[in-house]
């Protein structure tokens, strides 16, 4: 592919992730058969950027996709390849506050995604909508929350890659054999013993908080967890411990595909390092995700940031119960295309909006930077939002449970509180 | 700082005023991207969060609890410890190259997918695995320049530096 026998375009994919593994120090490629990045995507700093640029979508592409300084024609892609989360739903574009053009414009990019052979799943979820990699599966997956759950929970593999690399990745099927494609980078370096009950996704996304802190972009160990998360617990740990760190793959002994043993899960290393998490831990962990928020008035409720599961729309149906959101409060919940779909079926797209709430699609408020107008105090129920969203749009946002979140978009004040 | 970019200053050689000795020191390491350059350390013990922890467009960390928050990268030697969060990192840097907040060169420790793509699509040298910690030798404000082909990164301290431009 490197001489241009295949076509220029396969050439600078194959030259960008030669610099890319040079760089690594990676000796080799491997081949990957599901990649997950968010090719040509029309960003508005994009489209603008290349607008005087002739070849339309193939510019973006070109350029900034493949880093290429020369235009080439975008081929089929030759991997199983989905577009994850990004840009506006399309049924929704003027609420989340964008312009018809700009509206347009992603149509026009999600098309011109779809004719090349990718899946548009629009969701930072995938594994919640039909891509569920296998154990042992070389991936190139972008999306941290994600590719740390297609490391850690289905023990598939891949790094966090970025777009660049995905793109040129779905022309090639290659990616540089380095990190967590390797079995020795997969094994655990410190260890975490987790003393205090975790269940609900509230204690399960602190938990991620707390050991993302600690650990940064190593491999965590957690020992002391009796009772296996479900998949949304997971999503919410995964986030969290990718946000404030870098984790990218974990092991709990005894629950997770590559951990049986604490020996196992170690595979020979000693630990760096050990931390425990107990009630303490728990409640400075609490602490930091609050301690940009003090005013208790609530206007925005946010949630589903990874895309919420199908349980958590009933879940947060269950909680209105019937009754309508505060007048000085607003309400979005975001979720994949697919997901909503069931919701729709289900009817609780309507309840939603009868409670004066909306269930969106493809984004969020951090990756939309989309958010009410006026907002001034968010309520979420992620710690992963809560991380990113203050920092992008100087809000203030509590963190608390589902149930919190819900009680706060009813009366418009902030009564959460760690039980 | 053109009068000093000129000047040739050796480990032996001391400043202008024999009094006050510049101190120049070399790290070797690694090349994870080619070319040279050179520029004013912006320098920070923490991992740096490229979506959602920086404004591309101006090159300012934003992130809320990072001790560069407020301070941009534009034109400085980003001297760090590695990369973190979201995999919006390689198009949050890629981004500051269009827009001209680039950093002139990226030093570093810790080698990770985020920061190599990051390094490559930015196209500015950096260099990382040095035999020294990069951290404990370099202070905002010295003046460091990075040869990233030979992985060689120089380090004129702040102190020096300062006088050198009297």
């Amino acid at each position: 592919m490197l001489d241009g026998a295949e076509g220029r375009a396969k050439q600078k994919a194959m030259e960008l992730l030669v610099r890319y593994a040079e760089a690594l120090g990676a000796e080799r490629f491997v081949d990957v058969t599901n990649v997950a990045g968010v090719p040509g995507q029309p960003t508005p700093f994009l489209a603008a950027y290349y607008k005087d640029f002739p070849g339309g979508q193939d510019a973006i592409f070109s350029h900034f996709d493949l880093d290429s300084d020369e235009l080439v024609e975008m081929p089929n892609v030759v991997t199983r390849a989905c577009h994850l989360q990004g840009g506006y739903d399309p049924d929704n574009w003027e609420l989340l506050g964008a312009s018809a053009e700009a509206a347009a414009r992603l149509r026009e990019g999600e098309r011109y995604a779809a004719g090349h052979g990718i899946e548009i799943l629009k969701t930072c979820t995938p594994y919640l909508v039909g891509n569920v990699p296998k154990r042992g599966e070389h991936c190139a997956w972008m999306e941290s929350s994600a590719v740390v759950y297609c490391n850690a929970v289905l023990g598939a593999r891949t790094n966090t890659e970025g777009r660049e690399s995905t793109s040129a990745a779905m022309l090639t099927g290659k990616i540089p054999y380095w990190g967590l494609h390797v079995d020795e980078c997969r094994r655990g370096t410190h260890r975490i013993d987790v003393d205090f009950e975790i269940d609900g996704i509230m204690d399960w996304g602190m938990l991620g908080y707390f050991v993302g802190d600690v650990v940064q972009e190593h491999v965590p160990v957690l020992t002391g967890i009796g009772k296996a998360p479900d998949l949304v617990r997971y999503k919410h740990f995964g986030a969290a411990a990718a946000s404030s760190g870098g984790v990218e793959m974990y092991h709990i002994v005894g629950i997770t595909p590559e951990a049986p043993t604490v020996d196992v899960a170690f595979g020979g290393n000693a630990p760096v390092e050990v931390f425990r998490y107990d009630a303490d831990a728990r409640r400075r962990t609490y602490e930091a995700l609050n301690a940009n928020a003090s005013d208790p008035d609530v206007d925005y409720v946010m949630l589903g940031c990874p895309h919420a599961a199908l349980e958590q729309i009933e879940e947060a149906c269950r909680l209105l119960d019937g009754r309508r959101i505060s007048p000085n409060c607003r309400l979005w919940i975001f979720t994949s295309r697919a997901v909503r779909r069931q919701a729709d079926e289900a009817g609780l797209t309507d309840v939603i909006r009868k409670a004066g709430g909306h269930l969106l699609t493809d984004t969020c408020s951090a990756i939309g930077n989309a958010l009410p107008p006026g907002t001034k105090v968010a309520a979420l129920d992620s710690a992963k939002q809560v991380h990113y969203l203050p920092a992008m749009t100087g809000i203030q946002a509590w963190f608390g449970s589902t149930a919190d979140c819900i009680d706060a978009a009813l009366t418009g004040r902030w009564r959460g509180a760690l039980r | 700082m053109s009068v000093r970019d000129e000047r040739t200053v050796s480990s032996t050689e001391t400043g202008r005023d024999r009094q006050q000795p510049v101190e120049r020191i070399v790290l070797r390491g690694r090349k994870v991207v080619g070319g040279r350059a050179e520029g004013e350390a912006l320098v920070t013990r923490q991992t740096i969060s490229g979506w959602g922890g920086v404004h591309a467009q101006t090159g300012t960390i934003i992130e809320t609890r990072h001790e560069l928050k407020g301070q941009s990268f534009k034109d400085k030697v980003l001297v760090f410890r590695g990369a973190k969060g979201s995999s919006g990192w390689s198009v949050v840097f890629h981004t500051a190259r269009l827009a001209g907040s680039a950093p002139k060169a990226i030093v570093f420790n810790e080698m990770t997918t985020k920061v190599a793509l990051g390094a490559v699509v930015m196209r500015v040298p950096a260099v990382t695995g040095l035999d020294r910690d990069p951290l404990d030798v370099i202070e905002t404000g010295d003046w460091v320049r990075v040869d990233g082909d030979a992985g060689i990164v120089e380090v004129v301290k702040r102190r020096a530096a300062t006088e050198d431009r009297r």
